[in-house]
């Protein structure tokens, strides 16, 4: 079947930018160009007013299958990430067991398949059981379908190691992810080391434990010449690092999160458990410091880090609570805002949600050219909406955004030509 | 005037008339802990549950008797020797024990904010009884008024808290109420025990303890947790202790008045000397006796007896 969308102001960042239709026949984008005719039999979608963009490729989610299907499910993960209009999504190898073999990796993609909504490609271990010690089987997590590989939430902290990986993945092309946090310097730490932490009596996490990891990756990128990605920076650090490994020509590409460009660790107060993740909420500055490195193109990619946690999980002491929170559902609100805010052009904002992520890792997603997968989303830029997280498809509810009011809503998502998700006409 | 709070869970919110209302309302207990027969019938079909996640003798002995001196129910409860199960939320606990009708819950906890979270959760008054590094009010009240027992007035008092003020609640809870009540406050110690930025809090920091000592008014002597040595933040108990050691010569540099306390229990030869610890200028033993009294005037005011 064919759906031709209609009279939308199209965006594919690089390539095109204008009022256009958009055809779509057999999985594909078939013609995007102006006052196209509707082949018999085929639905018409009329996106006048809206925006037509590539769908979303959101590099980083924890999507918890196998092993924490109480927090999220392919399933339910993929639900949101469609209703946020992420049509590709990298799902993080911290499952149980870990993702550092091809049973897992084809589990995922079983699994993805019979969900029938998002892309879901997994990213692979660095090591085995993300332990830090020995590779993983690097070579067999490629073929069998990971498109990067990380030990997020569990960074290698042995150098050598870390070389090592970098070293064996170029002969895959595989991009490696890296969490940055030196473990020891942040020492069991729940929240950013600084005067909010010292008024809380928490123990912080300092900037430091990050900057100090991105310093060692970028210099083992420029040793080793691999695909380094960086995920979730927090840090003015480390945003000056990678301006400068970049201005030097190393592979490096960064990644920002919502949360870090919205939020500080002044949320920390009243130890709400919605302002714990890691990286932490930093302070003023650090916010800053990231808006301008997406600005300028330092940091190319937002992704969510998308991070279920039960109720109750939550609902735990500061201290016990688990570090994450959801982000599909919010994602493109929140990065609208920066567009608002005059942070970045609207083609910026689309291309760190589209395309940049799509080269970070070597997808061919993220575009509307002729023949690419017809992966694409009709947003309503202006329409106003209250974040409530009962009605979230994710199973968890653990966004600090709730009861926001934001602007920018998804109408409808199509991957690979077939609509998943239809935003409700609201009567 | 009468404390407007559910709960007592830090002193850094707490005016200072706030703070003075529970010194005071303290005074008036501490008669009755002088008396033959201590008790009052003030709290009296009252229900005080103390809940103490972490293992304490001294903090909860003393809520226990300032309890049962008010005549109220009271009820010890510890993890270890109730259905605490893995899995059960703090929460959970809390309203269980709620539902048996506690009008105050009494909780010592290792994470900082643990009473908060509590507060938020339930309906019964909470008073914090030590949380993670936070905040250990009562212990800090206690101090004060040991202080102003000896006359002294806190404006412009100088006092030096001297150890680990990283991982301190009651130096914490100190700080938040010296500042407010206009004392000059101090902190010793070496910089992997002072806590990022707290000179913004108000006190002046210090890594010489001679220069920190000099005519100080009041001395508060912080335990050393001595298993934090595998941790980096000093070298060995012999160099810390020669470097921030409370010792009879340090005690003359300060003023010729000077107390000293601790909120035990002490490292004898450690962060004090015996001779010190034993000395007239030692309050040790008054904080303790005072701590009941202090008690009983923050479960007064709490239980909104006196509304």
């Amino acid at each position: 079947m064919s759906i031709l969308i209609k009279d939308g102001y199209v965006i594919d960042p690089g390539r095109f930018i204008g009022t256009a239709d958009v055809l779509i026949e057999n999985g594909k984008i078939a013609v995007v160009g102006p006052n196209l005719s509707a082949p018999a039999g085929s639905r018409v979608i009329s996106a006048n007013g809206k925006l037509v963009l590539p769908g979303f490729v959101d590099v980083h989610v924890h999507f918890r299958e196998p092993g924490f299907e109480y927090k999220e499910t392919i399933q339910s993960g993929s639900a949101a990430a469609v209703a946020g209009g992420f049509t590709t999504v990298c799902c993080m190898p911290n499952t149980s067991p870990i993702n550092d073999n091809q049973a897992v990796t084809e589990f995922i993609l079983e699994r993805s398949r019979l969900a029938g909504l998002a892309n879901v490609l997994p990213i692979g271990a660095i090591t085995k059981g993300s332990e830090g010690k020995e590779l993983a089987e690097i070579g067999d997590l490629r073929r069998s379908g990971c498109v990067a590989i990380s030990d997020d939430g569990k960074p290698v902290m042995n150098s050598l190691v870390m070389r090592r990986a970098m070293e064996y993945a170029l002969a895959f092309g595989l991009t490696v992810v890296d969490h940055c946090e030196d473990l020891h310097l942040a020492e069991g730490g729940c929240m950013n080391e600084g005067l909010i932490s010292t008024e809380l009596g928490l123990p912080g996490i300092p900037a430091a434990a990050e900057d100090v990891m991105v310093a060692r990756n970028l210099a083992l990128s420029e040793l080793t010449g691999a695909r380094l990605h960086l995920a979730h920076i927090s840090t003015a650090g480390s945003v000056r690092m990678v301006r400068e490994a970049k201005s030097r020509g190393i592979p490096v590409t960064a990644e920002a999160c919502p949360h870090h460009f919205t939020l500080t660790e002044e949320l920390v107060r009243g130890y709400n458990t919605h302002a714990k993740m890691n990286p932490p909420l930093r302070t003023w500055t650090d916010v800053q410091a990231i808006k301008d490195g997406l600005r300028d193109g330092t940091i190319d990619v937002i992704a969510t880090d998308h991070a279920p946690h039960a109720t109750q999980e939550k609902q735990q002491d500061f201290t016990e609570a688990p570090f994450g929170i959801v982000g599909l559902e919010t994602a493109l609100s929140l990065t609208l805002g920066l567009v608002e805010e005059g942070v970045l052009s609207l083609e910026q904002a689309v291309q760190k949600l589209t395309s940049a992520p799509a080269a970070a890792f070597g997808l061919n997603k993220g575009t509307l050219t002729v023949g690419a997968d017809a992966d694409v989303v009709v947003v309503d830029q202006q329409e106003q909406w209250e974040v409530d997280p009962s009605k979230f498809r994710s199973k968890s509810r653990n966004t600090p955004f709730a009861g926001w009011k934001v602007k920018g809503r998804v109408n409808v998502t199509i991957v690979g030509g077939r609509v998943v998700f239809e935003a409700a006409v609201e009567s | 005037m009468s404390l407007k709070r559910k709960d007592l869970l830090s002193l850094a919110p707490l005016s200072a008339d706030e703070i003075t209302l529970i010194l005071e309302t303290a005074d008036s207990f501490k008669e009755v802990t002088g008396r033959e027969i201590k008790k009052v019938p003030a709290l009296r079909g009252k229900t005080v549950v103390n809940l103490f996640f972490e293992p304490s003798t001294r903090t909860r002995t003393s809520f226990e008797l300032a309890a049962k001196r008010l005549s109220a129910d009271v009820i010890n409860f510890a993890p270890s020797s109730s259905s605490v199960v893995k899995g059960e939320t703090l929460l959970d606990t809390a309203r269980n024990i709620e539902a048996m009708q506690a009008d105050i819950i009494v909780l010592r906890h290792s994470s900082a904010g643990a009473a908060e979270t509590l507060a938020q959760g339930v309906k019964s008054s909470v008073i914090n009884a030590g949380d993670g590094w936070h905040e250990h009010p009562t212990q800090a009240l206690l101090d004060l008024y040991t202080i102003r027992q000896r006359g002294m007035n806190f404006k412009g008092l100088r006092v030096a808290i001297v150890g680990d003020v990283s991982h301190s609640r009651v130096a914490r809870s100190n700080i938040f109420a010296l500042v407010k009540l206009g004392a000059e406050v101090r902190l010793v110690g070496p910089p992997t025990m002072m806590p990022w930025g707290v000179e913004k809090l108000g006190p002046k920091v210090y890594h010489d303890m001679d220069k920190g000592l000099r005519d100080v008014n009041v001395i508060m002597m912080l335990r050393l947790q001595l298993e934090r040595q595998g941790r980096a933040l000093f070298p060995t108990i012999r160099e810390y202790s020669r470097l921030y050691g409370l010792t009879a010569e340090r005690v003359r540099l300060a003023d010729a008045g000077v107390i000293v306390m601790h909120p035990g229990p002490i490292n004898r030869g450690v962060e004090i000397a015996p001779d010190v610890a034993d000395s007239l200028s030692s309050v040790i033993l008054d904080q303790v006796a005072n701590g009941v009294a202090v008690r009983m005037g923050v479960l007064y005011l709490m239980s909104g007896a006196n509304s």
